[in-house]
């Protein structure tokens, strides 16, 4: 039911302030981190949100915690200079789900994402404070190997972004550069683009340019590309935006297949897209964590009346 | 005249004006080709076309006068491929540099330096050579002179340096900035990268800068014939440290002397469309070369 949701709320409080109930929860969270106004009413949401579940038989994160949550963020700010991109950010992710981040356009959703991948690191002027724990190890922490990160944690962008070479190499790229011994190669090339429906289509013209592909079928090559390297999480980040609809429709496809293996985040605008594909949705706006929880209960009954706004249709 | 025609009249003689503004560089690189190659052609009417390309001696003051081209072309190629081979691997290293790895402040510096570079006369570095250069590379070498080859390929690789790193820099950053985000997020470094993803995808780019490089290299004159001893001889194995002629040093420092209308005179003619033959292939291909990598883009 609303598993995640509590999970979420349990989750902080659990790490945060252990015993604590949740209304000094809030207050903790006030004076450790300057939250604004409108940080406090979404954890008043939450709260409540919290409250009206209380009934629900309890999460195993007490017990299981490692297995069930792949992804924990806490606290997590973000500023680009002086403006506040994400604000006071707390989620967990669990694994093997598809988890969809939704929100209008500057919500913060795909630079949400690029958190968890480091990716913002290359923005010059990009700040970020709190914590990401990726199989309970801080991401943030200043021993992490931030190219292992991507490696475990891969991207699949707005635009299919395939490299100037052939389609093997494309797939072969990742392996190589980590390394992986010649010998092996051929094999996870094979396996890859099998993995992202893309072998039958390209297996008697590998050494073609990765550019002779259709837009769908490069988006598949990068997903390959990054299955090559083998990843736990892969973050797609509107990987439909710039398809067609059949296309759209292979790459959906593939997704709900790839939850077996994979955790996959995927940050849509398009909110029929989340409601197919994802198990969990989040709903961002203006930088802040709106409303989280199942699918199914994001759309059919949210609990946020921006959520309810945007999914209706009001704004967005 | 009504007011609208007073107006067309202005449009039309503008669009005329423009047109003559175009039309002018056209008919002047006309003009020079067929001065040049029909005195060249008249050098032929009394001379071997295969003793001018096979020969391989230069003796306008002999009898008979001997004009093979070899060893000037052999003086010409030699100091341009030198210059090449020095040239290239520093340009594109800095060109790398300037566009991946400096801050903005250092390329903001960098830039304008090398923009600086390209603007110093060709005299100025003959100069340069000669004062400097040639006592050194005497000295370190241990030979007579000074003036060789070397020399003149090291002034000609200073002189190719700033369009091999504009051109290269250029091709360099207009690499997408998703293809690097996309070699990022797989997990590899920097270093990995810029030698597996961003110079592959430049590299038409680049290539194109390195045959502009040539291109300024082949046709340069002043500072080459100031510091490579100008013997008109095939060089042996000392190759780069042996004196050596090029064909524009050739033109230059014959011209003046030869009487109009000789054998001699439309020799040099002869070898300066060789010369234009070689440029204008280097700059077709250069063309060829940046128009595919437009293509791609």
């Amino acid at each position: 039911m609303n598993a995640t949701k509590s999970e979420n709320a349990f989750s902080f409080a659990d790490t945060l302030n252990g015993e604590n109930e949740f209304d000094s929860d809030e207050d903790d969270f006030e004076s450790e981190n300057e939250i604004e106004f409108e940080n406090e009413i979404e954890f008043e949401n939450e709260t409540e949100f919290e409250n009206e579940n209380s009934g629900e038989p309890a999460p195993s994160f007490s017990t299981g915690k490692v297995k069930k949550k792949i992804i924990e963020v806490k606290d997590l700010d973000l500023w680009y200079g002086n403006n506040h991109a994400l604000k006071n950010i707390s989620i967990g992710i669990p694994k093997n789900k598809v988890f969809a981040f939704i929100g209008p356009s500057g919500c913060g959703k795909s630079t949400f994402l690029r958190t968890m991948n480091r990716m913002n690191d290359m923005i010059s002027n990009c700040r970020i404070e709190g914590e990401i724990y990726i199989d309970n190890e801080n991401i943030y922490a200043k021993e992490t190997d931030v190219n292992d990160l991507r490696k475990r944690v891969g991207m699949v962008f707005q635009k299919a972004n395939p490299f100037p070479m052939s389609i093997y190499d494309n797939v072969a790229y990742g392996p190589r550069i980590h390394g992986v011994s010649k010998k092996k190669i051929p094999g996870i090339v094979e396996e890859s683009l099998k993995g992202a429906a893309l072998w039958k289509e390209v297996k008697d013209r590998l050494k073609d340019s990765a550019f002779s592909l259709s837009g769908g079928q490069q988006q598949r090559l990068c997903i390959a590309r990054t299955l090559a390297v083998k990843p736990e999480i892969i973050l797609f980040d509107e990987p439909c935006s710039a398809l067609d609809p059949i296309s759209t429709r292979k790459i959906e496809e593939l997704i709900t297949k790839l939850k077996k293996e994979y955790t996959i985040i995927i940050v849509t605008h398009n909110m029929q897209q989340a409601a197919r594909i994802s198990d969990y949705t989040a709903f961002f706006l203006s930088g802040e964590l709106v409303e989280t929880g199942k699918t199914v209960h994001i759309f059919e009954n949210p609990q946020d009346e921006r959520t309810e706004g945007y999914i209706t249709g009001r704004f967005g | 005249m009504s007011k609208r025609s007073i107006r067309d009249f202005k449009e039309k003689s503008m669009k005329s004006l423009f047109f003559i503004g175009g039309i002018t560089t056209i008919l002047v690189l006309l003009l020079i080709f067929v001065f040049l190659f029909a005195e060249a052609l008249n050098f032929f009417k009394t001379y071997s076309l295969i003793e001018f390309f096979t020969g391989t001696q230069w003796m306008p003051g002999a009898s008979p006068e001997r004009f093979g081209i070899l060893p000037l072309l052999a003086g010409s190629v030699i100091v341009t491929a030198g210059a090449i081979i020095i040239a290239v691997p520093i340009g594109i290293l800095s060109a790398i540099y300037i566009a991946e790895l400096a801050g903005p402040r250092t390329a903001g510096i960098l830039k304008p330096a090398v923009e600086l570079l390209a603007g110093i006369p060709s005299v100025v570095l003959g100069f340069f050579g000669l004062v400097i250069l040639v006592p050194h590379i005497q000295s370190i070498f241990n030979l007579t002179t000074g003036q060789t080859a070397l020399t003149g390929s090291i002034i000609l690789a200073i002189m190719a340096l700033p369009t091999i790193i504009s051109v290269s820099e250029d091709a360099i950053s207009s690499v997408p900035s998703a293809l690097k985000q996309g070699s990022f997020a797989l997990g590899s470094n920097h270093w990995q990268t810029i030698y597996k993803v961003i110079v592959p995808a430049s590299i038409s780019g680049i290539s194109a800068a390195i045959i502009l490089g040539i291109g300024r290299a082949i046709g340069e004159t002043m500072a080459v014939m100031m510091v490579t001893g100008n013997m008109a001889i095939i060089p042996g194995s000392d190759l780069f440290l042996s004196s050596v002629r090029t064909i524009t040093a050739t033109i230059a420092l014959e011209m003046g002397e030869v009487a109009r209308g000789t054998e001699h005179y439309f020799a040099l003619f002869a070898i300066g469309a060789v010369l234009f033959v070689m440029t204008i292939g280097v700059n077709l291909i250069a063309e060829a070369i940046k128009r595919k990598h437009r293509l791609e883009a």
